[in-house]
């Protein structure tokens, strides 16, 4: 009992500067897994809640209102009836693969966020190989993606699943010309190596002083617009939602799948778009680094800025106020009044603790990381409201014909500039200058 | 490979092969779909993702609307013409409206002219929003649709304020209007125009200079002046292929020649030719209700119908632009208080029989642009 607790509390010691997966602690890690794997699938319901609000608001219309404030509660209330639906498989199917193809894209979407680094420590483990780890991984959802619509023997499924394959498949070449580039830049610290650790990968930025973005500008930003086009490609979202586009093939892939099995599918889709995310934020925005790190330095503004994410929860639960002000006054409406002056309450109080000096240190990191995520994820819902859809083969022309083309020559231009820019380089050739 | 142009459009008589080696899926799609504006049914053949042809099936919607009209009176079929092509309901009533007073020979007094080309007009702006919606939709871009549809409501509320009704308005009678224009009627007509101006730009702005709209219309579902003509297709669809018909200018109906408007035209006869012609003509529309807005005289309302309408022994066929096209009425009667038989000319069915030739050798998702571009309404195929 004694090892056991001693155990659990080695990681805790100040010295451990490492991921639990890195310190070896199965304990640690185990919690971390539960913890990444409770905030993911908040983050899914969030997001449910807020894309449905975001894109009403764009589209002139108010979105979910009647299950709870501000239909605050509309995404669990769609978990329960997918969950309590009756569970078809059709009889043509092949009911094995059926029934695996579901799992096999949640598994991909998920294990991903192993070395997804959150911090510093923040991470489950932190893999030598880990951004190669994240690209394999989240590759497989493409093998659960053609099963299922092959699996569901109808032609929709189908031909969902075929063009999926082709797109993610294509895509993925872009994708992953973009982030060689990016890896490239890490090995120009001064201690000159590269690295392809998810963590290391932020160290370098740090190191550099430098978000991969703006570094040798242009190249940065292109590589990172490569990337962000082919990971809305990757992920399947609009404007290349091919593989389920509705108004084509109704609901492609999944069109045989219905309840639980289907809010699988929905949930990969989302922990996928915030996984390839979180690598388009380590890559080049700097990953868990707060903004503006060299132009705003120093203890005072780091005080400042490590208020920030009291501030926003305090903001939030303001809205949260101000809105339960201005709900209608029917006593119809008082369960709803209260539901909401008590969630904006929680928002608050959740402010007010991130306020507390430990837990600020404790939770920066994971916030600014998660606040950069949180824009991709706009960005993702700014998209579906503004682009129509792109046809097969013009999104295969736009992926070979433009993405790679221009990854293959961004990545020799890097290449290129890396050696010039190379300290190690440039040391001997002074060197070989002096012998002169 | 077979020439897709010697295929017949459903050839599902080819040997049988096994699924793994077959290249050709045979889908169908609808009655059922997203994207099929109601329950049109198409029958697709492919290969891979190319259509080698297609079949339409409709009557999923038939209600029989002419066969009623042989047991109904005149004036009792007049409502029934309303639930064809149910977005503009009105053309439709004006359609009917003018074949039986053709038949009668008695003309609708100024007056009533006005207000019908007013409420015809605004009908075509509403119809030609609603096909803009629902065009971008298939199209992926979902936000127009509702756009559009906010826009369009300040139309219905126009016709809600004028006759009670929204969509199925029953708008005209046989020889005139039977509810006078309201009070504040030019008022809200105008500050509609006012209104939808700036609006129409915005829908522009989302898409007629949007790089993936672009791509996704240009050169797409294609059809030449000549097999418009050749098939009979009117409306939007002709005009973008070049010849100039517009049954409003060409044999004009209630008092459009007393208007001056434009008839834009295309030049590809793609589907974004046909996109922006009913852009330009949702402008033209509004010029002309500003002009007869200003230029509504007094006076009666209805001209002096019988109470119980027996035409004389004969025929007549009337038509009118329609958003959609030619909407014709051919109308027999013995005589009687009933039409002996009544034959609508649907733009929508007609227009119809082009998607085999505008979707051969395109891909599904182009099937899909090309079924909202040709702007059916299935009401108005089946009736």
């Amino acid at each position: 009992m004694h090892d056991l607790i001693q155990y659990i509390q080695s990681y805790l010691d100040p010295n451990v500067k490492t991921t639990p997966g890195g310190a070896g602690n199965i304990f640690w890690a185990t919690v971390y897994v539960l913890l990444v794997f409770v905030g993911l699938s908040i983050a899914v319901i969030a997001m449910n809640w807020l894309e449905r609000k975001i894109l009403a608001h764009m589209q002139v219309r108010l979105g979910p209102m009647r299950v709870g404030p501000h239909g605050l509660l509309q995404p669990i209330a769609d978990a329960l009836k997918l969950l309590l639906k009756e569970d078809i498989i059709p009889e043509g199917a092949d009911k094995v693969i059926f029934w695996v193809a579901p799992f096999i894209v949640v598994l991909a979407a998920f294990t991903v966020f192993v070395v997804v680094p959150f911090g510093p420590t923040h991470a489950i483990t932190d893999m030598n190989i880990g951004i190669l780890f994240m690209l394999g991984v989240s590759s497989l959802s493409v093998l659960g993606i053609v099963t299922a619509g092959w699996a569901s023997n109808s032609h929709y499924p189908l031909i969902g699943a075929l063009r999926s394959s082709a797109q993610m498949v294509s895509y993925e070449v872009a994708m992953g010309l973009a982030v060689v580039s990016a890896i490239l830049m890490t090995s120009l610290n001064e201690s000159s190596t590269g690295t392809l650790s998810m963590i290391g990968i932020v160290q370098a930025q740090k190191d550099q002083q430098v978000w991969f973005l703006f570094k040798f500008f242009p190249l940065g930003i292109i590589a990172f617009v490569i990337f962000a086009i082919a990971m809305v490609a990757e992920t399947n979202r609009a404007p290349f939602d091919l593989p389920e586009a509705e108004s084509e093939l109704t609901a492609g892939f999944h069109t045989e799948y219905s309840g639980f099995r289907w809010s699988l599918f929905f949930l990969a889709e989302y922990s996928a778009m915030i996984a390839v995310s979180s690598i388009a934020v380590t890559l080049w925005l700097g990953g868990w680094m707060r903004p503006f790190p060299n132009l705003l330095g120093g203890p005072t503004w780091e005080l400042a800025f490590s208020f920030i994410p009291g501030l926003t929860f305090l903001f939030l639960g303001a809205i949260c106020f101000y809105n339960t002000a201005r709900m209608p006054k029917h006593p119809l409406f008082r369960i709803q009044t209260i539901g909401l002056a008590g969630f904006g309450a929680v928002l608050a109080l959740i402010g007010l603790v991130l306020f507390v000096p430990v837990v600020r240190d404790l939770v920066g990191d994971i916030f600014w990381f998660s606040a950069k995520v949180a824009g991709f994820m706009y960005l993702y819902i700014w998209y579906r409201g503004t682009f129509p859809r792109y046809r097969f083969d013009q999104l295969m022309k736009v992926g070979w014909k433009v993405l790679l083309p221009t990854g293959l020559a961004l990545l020799i231009l890097t290449a290129v500039v890396a050696t010039v820019a190379d300290p190690d380089l440039r040391r001997s050739l002074q060197e070989a200058v002096q012998r002169l | 490979m077979t020439d897709p142009n010697t295929l017949s459009p459903l050839d599902l008589d080819t040997p049988d092969k096994t699924f793994l080696d077959s290249n050709e899926l045979v889908i169908n799609m609808g009655p059922q779909h997203p994207a099929t504006h109601g329950v049109l049914r198409v029958i697709l053949r492919l290969d891979g993702e190319k259509v080698l042809g297609l079949e339409c099936v409709i009557g999923y919607l038939h209600r029989g609307v002419e066969k009623i009209a042989e047991n109904r009176t005149y004036t009792m079929f007049n409502p029934y013409v309303d639930r064809m092509d149910y977005v503009a309901a009105v053309s439709n009533g004006l359609g009917y409206c003018e074949a039986v007073e053709k038949l009668l020979s008695v003309e609708a007094p100024p007056r009533a002219q006005y207000i019908r080309v007013i409420l015809t007009e605004l009908n075509r702006i509403a119809s030609h929003q609603l096909w803009l919606g629902t065009h971008a939709l298939d199209i992926g871009a979902i936000t127009p649709l509702f756009y559009t549809f906010r826009d369009r409501e300040e139309i219905l509320k126009i016709f809600e304020k004028y006759c009670g009704a929204r969509l199925t308005t029953h708008a005209f009678r046989i020889g005139g209007l039977q509810y006078e224009a309201y009070d504040g009627f030019e008022k809200d007509v105008k500050a509609f125009c006012d209104f939808v101006k700036p609006k129409i730009d915005e829908y522009e702005e989302l898409l007629t200079t949007n790089r993936i709209w672009l791509e996704r219309t240009k050169g797409v579902g294609v059809i030449s002046g000549k097999d418009c003509i050749a098939l009979g297709v009117t409306g939007p669809v002709l005009r973008a292929s070049g010849v100039k018909w517009d049954i409003r200018k060409a044999l004009p109906y209630a008092n459009y020649k007393n208007f001056d408007f434009e008839i834009p035209t295309g030049e590809n006869g793609d589907t974004y030719d046909r996109y922006i012609v009913r852009m330009i003509e949702m402008r033209q529309s509004l010029r002309i209700i500003e002009q007869a807005v200003a230029g509504i005289p007094e006076g009666p309302i209805m001209a002096k119908v019988p109470k119980v309408m027996k035409p004389p022994v004969g025929e007549i066929y009337h038509s009118i632009e329609a958003p959609k096209g030619e909407l014709g009425y051919f109308i027999v009667s013995d005589g009687s208080t009933q039409p002996y038989r009544i034959r609508v000319r649907p733009p929508s069915f007609v227009n119809l029989q082009a998607l085999d030739i505008m979707c051969r050798g395109q891909l599904v998702a182009d099937v899909i642009a090309v079924i909202g571009t040709l702007d059916i309404v299935l009401g108005e195929v089946d009736r």
